[in-house]
């Protein structure tokens, strides 16, 4: 599925377009992030596929965003999926990355994929290679939302009491860039408590999320305890899209919901 | 420039769950966990997340040091371990052997803690080992 995509790469590293492009390459049966700057190296590429589609995804823009700090002159290529190209629209939104600095290479995920992530568009505008799939609402939302309001949220306790306050969830978002965490903060978040206060903890990272999750999964595939935080946070995005008419990643100029100061 | 991720096994417990080393420029400036590790599948707990932080922490030991006066003081290595055999031998050969302890790491190889509890048994004889994994 990659053949376009190691072309394009190699065109835009013998233009001297970039200085190297981020992607995933396959190692000794393992799929790694890897920053490739030689054109021979792309027999190696990965696009994140091992056992099933995209089970070896890794937070690339995370990797980008360190990479254009330390070489802020240079311009990188990175692989990007659907859910990628909305959190490179909202990194360059949050001043994160630089206009310019950052050229996307797209892939459009299998049916697979598309559907275990009940993802609404699972491919990007800028795509090259790969399927173009149908987007699908969220089943296991819906299922939760037809609880009761009290059972819902005895649901919500017992799922968030298996925490073990790992920051997994937090380390692993590609859209997690404080340099000061609230959640490291001992006057909201006692130090110590396992599980953490339920349901503050998971609850103040959901609000954080706000315009800024663009439902990639990362966080509920890092969590060791399996809660489901990318039902939570589909929730979170959704409220933010009838609340505020925000669709997070959709468009670089709409502004962000958190600059907005009108009352409903 | 060189930025690549390095395939390696949490130093802290027994789990041995695998993880990935953001290496760019030769410097570790992150962890992931490795979504192809059978052990971990693509989860960590706080201290794997952490690993990173201690390689180029300057807190971090990178010489011996040895107290004299009071004061920990860097050494050679030969100093150091002249230093640590002469106490050894002294304490073993006044108190007996049950008097020594020896604790291992879990940021060592399986083989360096081998080494370890083969020097603590057969050589100063006692079966005070333990590691700090099951602390």
């Amino acid at each position: 599925m990659s053949q376009k995509i190691k072309e394009q790469v190699k065109q835009l590293l013998a233009d001297k377009k970039i200085k190297g492009f981020l992607g995933l390459r396959e190692e000794n049966g393992h799929v790694m992030p890897y920053l490739f700057c030689d054109p021979q190296e792309l027999d190696s590429l990965s696009v994140g596929d091992w056992k099933k589609p995209g089970d070896a995804r890794y937070p690339l823009n995370q990797i980008l965003i360190q990479l254009t700090m330390a070489y802020p002159n240079e311009t990188f290529g990175v692989l990007v999926r659907g859910c990628d190209e909305r959190g490179l629209r909202e990194l360059l939104k949050w001043k994160q990355l630089e206009e310019g600095k950052v050229i996307p290479i797209g892939m459009g995920c299998p049916d697979e994929l598309a559907k275990a992530c009940e993802c609404e568009k699972p491919f990007p505008d800028c795509q090259i290679d790969g399927p173009k799939g149908e987007g699908a609402t969220s089943q296991r939302l819906s299922k939760i939302e037809a609880m009761a309001l009290e059972e819902r949220f005895q649901y919500w306790l017992k799922e968030f009491d298996r925490c073990i306050k790992c920051y997994g969830c937090r380390n692993i978002c590609p859209m997690c860039f404080c340099n000061e965490c609230s959640l490291e903060e001992e006057l909201l978040v006692e130090k110590g408590d396992i599980p953490p206060d339920n349901p503050t903890f998971h609850l103040v990272r959901a609000m954080h999320m706000v315009g800024r999750c663009i439902d990639c999964g990362l966080c509920e595939e890092a969590c060791p305890a399996e809660i489901p935080l990318r039902t939570l946070y589909k929730k979170m995005t959704e409220v933010v899209a009838e609340e505020f008419g925000y669709k997070t990643g959709y468009s670089i100029e709409e502004k962000s919901p958190l600059n907005l100061i009108e009352v409903k | 420039m060189e930025f690549k991720t390095v395939l390696t096994t949490c130093p802290y417990c027994g789990c041995g769950c695998g993880l990935l080393l953001e290496v760019l420029d030769g410097k570790v400036i992150g962890t992931l966990p490795s979504k192809t590790s059978p052990v971990n599948e693509g989860k960590l707990c706080i201290k794997g997340w952490s690993v990173h932080e201690f390689i180029h922490h300057p807190a971090r030991l990178t010489r011996p040091l040895v107290r004299r006066e009071n004061e920990l003081k860097e050494a050679s290595w030969e100093e150091a371990l002249d230093f640590t055999v002469r106490r050894l031998r002294e304490i073993r050969e006044k108190y007996g052997p049950e008097s020594i302890g020896v604790l291992t790491s879990a940021k060592c190889t399986n083989e360096e803690n081998y080494l370890l509890q083969k020097f603590t048994r057969a050589v100063l004889g006692t079966n005070n080992i333990d590691h700090c994994a099951r602390l």
